[in-house]
């Protein structure tokens, strides 16, 4: 916490909030979470008029200050001074959606009963003016008291105005009348209808951008296609846009490790460098232009208000299964990273929804199984086409990721009937006007992502790689002596005790040894084969490339694909384990989740091997 | 009329509202989202062809997606507006 004075931005759930505020800050923004909860802490620097500092929070979006969820609940106790680890803000910017007056004036009124100073940003006013509408903010300024700015949050103007109502109100204008009485739902509902019909000065019905898309985009036939049409042109992407960044990652580091072989001589020091840190951080950063175009598509999809849609076409078939369209979002989030996907899980009012797809979320293809799948297609399935223009390695990936998905839908009904038991909830959401997002919010959110899988694949990745590398690399096979550095070293020998319980899967030894610093993050299982090799072989060359030729000489086909099932269901990631504990209060329902999803992986991945075996594969 | 039997754009007003049929959360959600005895309603999407989906429909100058249940528990009224 800075000593500066805190400006809370709150409102209603797609008032344009978060515009504002990436407007208001710009790139500087500190990530956080409030304490014991994961609702994330978004907070941000900015100058006044006569260069005082302040800091602005973004506070989640609520539609009252009576919490329906756990991050609704955190609005609430920021702007009642009752949340640990954050002081009561001195000042509130309460954000209006211009276009939905009547909604967001009741919980404007709700928070100028709180008596704090408050500014209120009557937002998207350009939006508004889209649908014929016309307001008058000194009407409304008037009505509530309070200064009322008219903002868009492209444009500078209304952002200085904003800034210089900052500063009246932190200098010590009157604040608003504190509300002596509690006024009932009903009363103030009345209030805010009659300070909006006095705010709207005209209102012709112009044609409605939002409910011409929606007659497709809601549509039960042509909807669906679309949305169909969508994830594919996504997970299409993926592949096709990532392959020239790859490719040139890939390049950096062959060249990094070329500089460090002909600059040091050979020896224990140069193994560490090139096949501890360089290869072993290389072959999991290479997959960031993946990541990041996973990402970008998920952003656009929330931020153009189309996320919604999806939620509504999915409910249908998703309470067949017992959940929700609303578990949806989080699912799809879940392709990217588990974490922000159990986290989006927030969102859903009923406990018992909440849990199922909390539970089911890591069972959806998140972008940390790409590597271990892209390399292992790579080296066993070979590229041909089955149909014309579809390639048996797209189809081999394509089945894997709805093995995930089959996979999650029948647990989510099984555990419907067993330990979420009960009426399932049920499904309502605002559907938001359609917008294109600015360019910088969408690019600001990539590169937020971007510093976080950097720094995952700085820390988590590198120390689990490295120490791999240390238990390979010790103790040093004596002069002369056949075995193999691997066999000899101490990771060897444990993997070799873990190798008992996984031989019956058709698991070898250096599978054993990958899974173990895998359970940190997947995509270490594919450093760790690649350190596994690189110190066999020392005298091969590095990357990915060349993992795939050396699993091709030391696994069988049916191995491989077993690998391959086991990473459709393995909860190989302490980071999910983590967020789990912290999202459901407790050890009960994590340690649930690596039962379960273990044993699903173990026999997923056995029936795989012994079919494959039998079918003379 | 049920909210959940009134035809896609036809614009109505809310009669009356079975509150005991929602639960209190989702009810209070509801009111959140503006529907009141008295606000204007239209039925905008139906989801859903062989499963059958939730409704979009606009309440005022929302646009939301409930269930069917939830809109079976509004009786709406088609015609002139009623004073509120």
């Amino acid at each position: 916490m800075s000593g500066l004075p805190l400006i809370a931005l709150v409102g209603n759930p797609n008032a344009g909030k978060s515009a504002l505020f990436n407007a208001l800050t710009g790139a500087r923004q500190k990530l956080g979470n409030y304490p014991g909860v994961t609702v994330e802490r978004k907070a941000g620097r900015l100058a006044l008029p006569d260069g005082r500092p302040v800091e602005l929070v973004d506070l989640p979006g609520t539609y009252s200050l009576d919490p329906n969820s756990p991050d609704e609940q955190v609005t609430r106790n920021v702007v009642m001074g009752k949340q640990v680890g954050e002081k009561q803000p001195d000042a509130l910017v309460v954000v209006v959606d211009a276009a939905n007056l009547d909604n967001h004036l009741r919980f404007t009124l709700e928070l100028l009963a709180l008596g704090l100073p408050t500014i209120v940003a009557l937002n998207m006013v350009d939006l508004a003016t889209r649908d014929g509408l016309e307001l008058d903010p000194a009407v409304l300024s008037r009505e509530l008291g309070v200064p009322v700015i008219s903002t868009v949050a492209v444009r500078k103007r209304g952002l200085d105005h904003l800034r210089q109502a900052l500063e009246g109100v932190l200098n010590g204008a009157p604040p608003p009348y504190p509300s002596a009485s509690e006024r009932s739902f009903d009363a103030v509902r009345k209030e805010a209808g009659r300070i909006a019909r006095a705010t709207i000065v005209r209102e012709t019905p112009s044609r409605r951008l939002t409910a011409a898309v929606d007659r497709v985009a809601l549509h039960p036939v042509f909807g669906l296609l679309l949305l169909l049409g969508l994830l594919f042109v996504m997970f299409q992407a993926v592949y096709t846009w990532s392959e020239a960044p790859m490719a040139m990652i890939e390049g950096l580091a062959e060249t990094a490790a070329n500089a460090v072989r002909s600059a040091l001589p050979d020896g224990i020091f140069r193994s560490f460098l090139v096949d501890g840190v360089i290869n072993g951080v290389g072959s999991v950063v290479v997959f960031l232009p993946q990541i990041l175009i996973l990402f970008f598509f998920i952003l656009m999809l929330e931020a153009t208000g189309y996320m919604v849609r999806a939620a509504f076409l999915m409910d249908g078939l998703m309470a067949r299964v017992g959940l929700s369209g609303r578990a949806f979002i989080p699912l799809l989030s879940s392709f990217a990273c588990a974490i922000p996907g159990i986290m989006a899980t927030r969102t859903i009012a009923d406990p018992k929804d909440r849990l199922t797809t909390i539970l089911i979320a890591p069972l959806m293809t998140c972008s940390a199984r790409l590597p271990v799948y892209a390399v292992i297609i790579g080296a066993f399935i070979p590229a041909r086409d089955i149909f014309p223009g579809v390639g048996l390695q797209g189809f081999v990936l394509f089945t894997l990721y709805l093995a995930g998905i089959i996979g999650a839908m029948l647990v989510a009904l099984a555990l419907r009937f067993t330990v979420t038991k009960g009426a399932s909830g049920g499904f309502l959401m605002e559907m938001p006007k359609y917008q294109w997002p600015r360019p910088q919010d969408i690019l600001l959110g990539l590169w937020q992502r971007a510093m976080i899988f950097l720094k995952r694949a700085g820390t988590i990745i590198f120390t689990s790689t490295v120490i791999l590398w240390l238990l390979l690399s010790f103790p040093r096979v004596p002069d002369g002596d056949p075995t193999s550095q691997v066999d000899h070293s101490i990771a060897g020998r444990i993997a070799s005790g873990l190798n008992v319980v996984l031989e019956p899967i058709g698991f070898n030894r250096d599978i054993s040894l990958a899974l173990i610093p895998a359970m940190a993050a997947r995509e270490v299982a594919v450093s760790a084969i690649g350190t596994v090799y690189a110190i066999d072989d020392a005298e091969g060359e590095s990357g990915t490339r060349a993992i795939s030729d050396r699993l091709r000489g030391r696994w069988s086909l049916p191995t491989a694909l077993a690998f391959l099932m086991w990473f459709v269901f393995a909860p190989q990631c302490i980071s999910t384990i983590a967020v789990t504990k912290r999202e459901t209060n407790g050890w009960r329902w994590p340690m649930f989740m690596v039962g379960y999803l273990f044993a699903l992986a173990y026999i997923a991945a056995g029936a795989t091997y012994w079919a494959a075996t039998a079918i003379g594969l | 009329m049920r909210l959940s039997e009134l035809p896609l754009r036809q614009p109505a007003y809310v009669d009356l509202i079975d509150w005991s049929a929602i639960t209190p959360s989702e009810g209070q959600r509801l009111r959140e989202f503006g529907l009141c005895e008295g606000a204007s309603v239209e039925a905008l999407h139906h989801g859903g062809m062989i499963l059958k989906g939730p409704i979009a429909c606009r309440i005022g100058r929302m646009t939301i997606a409930m269930r069917r249940s939830h809109a079976a528990a509004v009786t709406v009224r088609t015609g002139p507006e009623k004073a509120a």
